[in-house]
């Protein structure tokens, strides 16, 4: 990085620096992770396992309150603490107050109101973590409660509820407490004489609850005070040149001295796209001039980063009686809460994918977020397609079952497949197998009816039945997502290749910002450049800021772009390796290439040693990959080639319910997915059953409950996620139909599994209980309670 | 306060420590050994979880206090002299892990469950992970290694034996 580093003083620094793996295994090939054998020995460095000699801990204080004017704040009891070190409210940020991935509206630290329940007003460092939270508590702020703004009818009505952000202050590109909103309209839209086209209506009005990342990795990391004034940032994100983009300007640094490497991330799906402590452990280096740790518990990590949107969608489908869709017309509602975060892009999904992967010959969608006082929602895989496909999806069912038909055929009749236009006006210009991935996960065998066990029952361990009142159901749904950043979004990755000799082998190091979170991105980089260089050993070099951005590791594009960036800086070494060849050697071929630590050409076999040709020096190259332009979408008709690729996955789900107890047991969820190219099948396969069982537990248990804008559960305790016991066997069908437009025809796999589980199993429960279930997660009283009298 | 214990196979003192730290905070901020993992510090996820006399159990829910003079085993005592723990290989061939922060104590867990029930069935497995939450698996692969690591070992010991 070239900068004065802190690293000598750094302890579990391992996986900080170079990580490098000697196999053949090339794209395409189930290769090991590099940083397995770490993390396995329980020495891979996440960014809360940092250590430095002389530094302090760093907690916030957090707002009670969803809404409230802050009087005052003194501070003065907390810095009177022994073994505290600074106290630091928004006075003290030295820069700019406000930051934001897409609109700059939220507080480094509250400024004179708190919008949400959590919002952090003050900052502490002290020697100990104990120390700072009791500093923390003992800071006075006097607030004036005022009523929260916590749904829609109160946020569309400012006039008598309020705004969220004053008019004076409001930052985004509607008005009032509207955050964004986008319509689609295609077919001309949905007019009377379309709608007495339909044979059959069905309409519904859906909802989905407020999901958590739950990453177990909490947010944390160390800010280190460099010598030349500037900071070095350790921390776990999945984005460095976004954050560094944030947090310079509120620092009141040129970003060349915000320096940041990625420590060890325990998991993020979305929800480290936004800053959380980031600043607030520069603010405290910064102040104090000794590194800062800070370690978000649970409960804080609950506040600490958005959430996926709740969601209402009302949803209208016409079909003929033959089972083809006439038309939809939508209308979905998305919390945003207090802070924009990435709203804009989740309704430009949410409006976009908002029909499904179906042929609809009139469309006619809106989709909106709203700012309120609730805790602020962005990023979380899948986002906005998610919520819109438990709707369709649930319509799709209801449709079949007014038309009398196979749920799976009507899917498959209004299937999209290649050179379907979707209703941007995007022609769909690569394979699109709907129809298939529905055929082949029908076509897996079903599993047998449940045992005599107990813990294969609903209700499990309670030993709550022992079969009596179960009632089995199987479900099928199918999603789309978009791959990489949509709508005229300048997307790209830069990867930086070197090629050396160590101990008389060829070597590649590669050196990219991309963050690994956990999905393997360095796995599938040490494979490409094996391939591509035709060498074994591979050096992964830290991710940092010490080269070009790599963009966003989300939108399952990581793979795609950064993985067209190493292709890219490979296939330049290469050449600029062959150049040497042919300027020592006057080689003429043009059918080179690279295999086992040699120039080989097709016809005349090898020409030289890639060690030779090096002769103790090195070839380094660094690229920016691009992938093909697309379009913003217009904002009122929402037309334009706004998505650069379709991601296509489909689930059956198969559920035991225990009627009687509203115990909900998933027996099995099977997905079918075509990926383009497996570049690691292992890799694949775990991120749909992960992405599966996400979806599993938005379907039946996952949701912060939050009432007069206050969060209810920020726990485990509190908030489930689905254990080992709740997640059933999912056999896993990978189709691999490459795309013409992406490097090796891959095709971002990491987030369709997460759209069409849940629907899949509502389905299914649905299809044993008989209830309409409009609502995920569903809760044991909505089979009970609204269970319709028997006999 | 000054506690003594033995950390995988090793006396360790740790000083200064407050009568409200867990076993986890020591492990990890006093003595160095950052692998057991502090992802709900409530017992409710298992990444912490460490063997304390042969018993598995979350150090999170452990106050140090109560620690002194027993003996403790986390991850990085897992592996031997000549190399990784058999459960350690087989989360790695299976592909059990991703982000890795559930790993520690899935392996601490699942190396107590083979040590007791060499041959575990699919529900004996499930039952005696529940307590070990992993976000990024999915936890079919953690399936496929724990049973791996229990073909393993039953193969080792009868070549051994």
């Amino acid at each position: 990085m070239g900068a004065p580093g802190p690293r000598g003083v750094l302890r579990g620094e391992k996986n900080l620096e170079k990580i490098t793996t000697d196999h053949p295994h090339g794209v395409g090939a189930s290769a090991a992770r590099p940083d397995g054998i770490l993390k396995v020995r329980g020495e891979f460095a996440y960014s809360s396992d940092l250590w430095a000699e002389d530094m302090l801990w760093g907690t916030a204080l957090r707002a009670p309150h969803a809404r409230a004017r802050i009087r005052s704040v003194d501070v003065s009891a907390a810095l009177a603490l022994p073994g505290v070190h600074a106290v630091l409210t928004h006075e003290d940020v030295p820069g700019r107050r406000t930051y934001g991935l897409e609109i700059e509206d939220q507080p480094v630290l509250a400024v004179d109101q708190v919008r949400y329940h959590g919002e952090p007003v003050a900052v502490v460092a002290a020697d100990h973590p104990e120390t700072a939270r009791r500093a923390a508590a003992a800071i006075a702020v006097d607030y004036e409660v005022l009523e929260p703004i916590c749904t829609e009818e109160q946020a569309l009505d400012p006039a008598r509820y309020g705004y969220v952000h004053a008019p004076a202050e409001y930052r985004g590109k509607a008005a009032g407490n509207v955050l964004h909103r986008q319509r689609v309209v295609s077919g001309g839209g949905v007019t009377d004489a379309v709608r007495a086209r339909a044979d059959v209506v069905v309409r519904g009005e859906y909802r989905v609850g407020m999901q958590d990342q739950a990453f177990l990795g909490p947010e944390s990391g160390l800010a280190v005070p460099a010598e030349d004034g500037g900071v070095d940032l350790y921390v776990a994100t999945q984005w460095l040149h976004v954050d560094r983009r944030q947090m310079a300007p509120v620092l009141g640094l040129p970003e060349e001295k915000v320096r940041i490497s990625l420590a060890g991330v325990g998991g993020a799906f979305g929800g480290r796209e936004d800053l959380s402590m980031q600043i607030h452990a520069c603010l405290l280096a910064q102040r104090t001039g000794r590194p800062v740790k800070v370690v978000y518990g649970r409960e804080e990590s609950f506040f600490g980063h958005v959430h996926r949107h709740p969601a209402t969608l009302r949803y209208e489908h016409g079909a003929t009686r033959d089972g083809r869709l006439v038309y939809v017309d939508a209308r979905i509602v998305l919390d945003g809460g207090a802070y924009a975060s990435s709203s804009p892009a989740v309704v430009g999904n949410a409006a976009s994918l908002g029909v499904g992967p179906y042929e609809v010959p009139h469309v006619s969608m809106e989709a909106l977020a709203l700012y309120t006082n609730n805790p602020p929602c962005g990023a979380m895989r899948g986002f906005g397609a998610v919520q819109a496909c438990f709707a369709y999806e649930s319509q799709l069912d209801r449709l079949a079952a007014a038309l009398d038909m196979d749920p799976v055929e009507l899917r498959q009749r209004n299937a999209v497949r290649e050179g379907s236009l979707m209703p941007t006006g995007q022609r769909i210009d690569s394979p699109a197998p709907v129809a298939e991935l529905l055929r082949r996960v029908k076509a897996l065998p079903l599993p047998p009816a449940a045992g005599p066990d107990v813990r294969e029952l609903p209700g499990a361990l309670s030993n709550s039945t022992h079969g009596e009142g179960v009632v089995r159901g199987v479900g099928y749904a199918v999603g789309i997502k978009n791959v990489g950043f949509s709508e005229g979004f300048d997307d790209y990755s830069t990867a930086r290749v070197r090629l050396e000799v160590i101990g008389g082998e060829p070597a590649a190091m590669v050196h990219t910002a991309a963050a690994e979170v956990g999905q393997g991105g360095v796995t599938v980089h040490g494979q490409i450049a094996r391939t591509e260089l035709g060498v074994e050993r591979v050096t992964i070099h830290p991710a940092d800021t010490g080269v070009g951005s790599a963009g966003s590791t989300s939108a399952s594009r990581q793979t795609y772009m950064t993985g067209g960036a190493v292709r890219l800086a490979c296939e330049a070494v290469r050449e600029a390796l062959f150049a040497r060849g042919r300027a020592r050697y006057g080689w003429t071929h043009d059918d080179l290439s690279l295999a086992g630590g040699k120039v080989v050409s097709a016809a005349d076999g090898v020409l030289a040693g890639v060690a030779e040709l090096l002769g103790g020096e090195y070839v380094e190259e660094t690229r920016v990959y691009r992938h093909r332009p697309t379009q913003p979408l217009h904002p009122e008709t929402g037309q334009g080639f706004g998505h650069v690729q379709y991601s296509f996955c489909a689930h059956r789900a198969v559920v035991d319910v225990d009627v009687e107890l509203g115990l909900v047991r998933v027996v099995e969820l099977a997905a079918a997915q075509d990926v383009g190219r497996a570049v690691n099948p292992s890799a694949v396969v775990g991120q749909i059953h992960g992405g599966s069982v996400q979806g599993l537990g938005l379907a039946v248990m996952e949701e912060i409950q939050v009432s007069e804008g206050k969060v209810r559960n920020p726990s485990f305790t509190d908030y489930l996620i689905p254990t080992i016991l709740d997640t059933p066997p999912q056999p896993v069908d990978v189709l691999e139909l490459a795309d013409p437009h992406a490097p090796y025809g891959l095709r971002g796999a990491g987030e369709a599994p997460t759209l069409s589980s849940t629907p899949a199993v509502v389905s299914a429960i649905r299809a044993a209980t008989g209830l309409t279930l409009d609502r995920v997660p569903v809760r044991p009283e909505h089979l009970t309670v609204q269970r319709p009298p028997t006999g | 306060m000054r506690i003594g214990f033995t950390a995988n196979g090793r006396p360790v003192v740790a000083d200064d420590v407050w009568e409200g730290e867990s076993l986890l905070y020591v492990l990890r901020e006093r003595l160095g050994l950052p692998g057991s993992k502090n992802a709900c510090e409530q017992g409710e996820c298992g990444s912490c979880t460490v063997y304390l006399d042969g018993s598995p159990v979350c150090s999170c829910l452990v106050a140090a206090g109560q620690v002194a003079g027993r003996e403790v085993r986390t991850v990085e005592g897992l592996a031997g002299e000549d190399g990784l723990d058999p459960v350690q290989q087989a989360f790695l061939d299976a592909g059990a892990v991703q982000c890795g922060f559930c790993t520690p104590g899935l392996l601490v867990q699942t190396h107590a469950l083979l040590e007791r029930d060499p041959h575990p069935s699919d529900a004996g497995i499930r039952e005696a992970l529940s307590g070990n939450l992993c976000r990024c698996t999915g936890y079919e692969k953690i399936m496929d290694a724990v049973r791996l690591a229990a073909a393993r070992r039953s193969t080792r010991t009868e070549v051994d034996g």
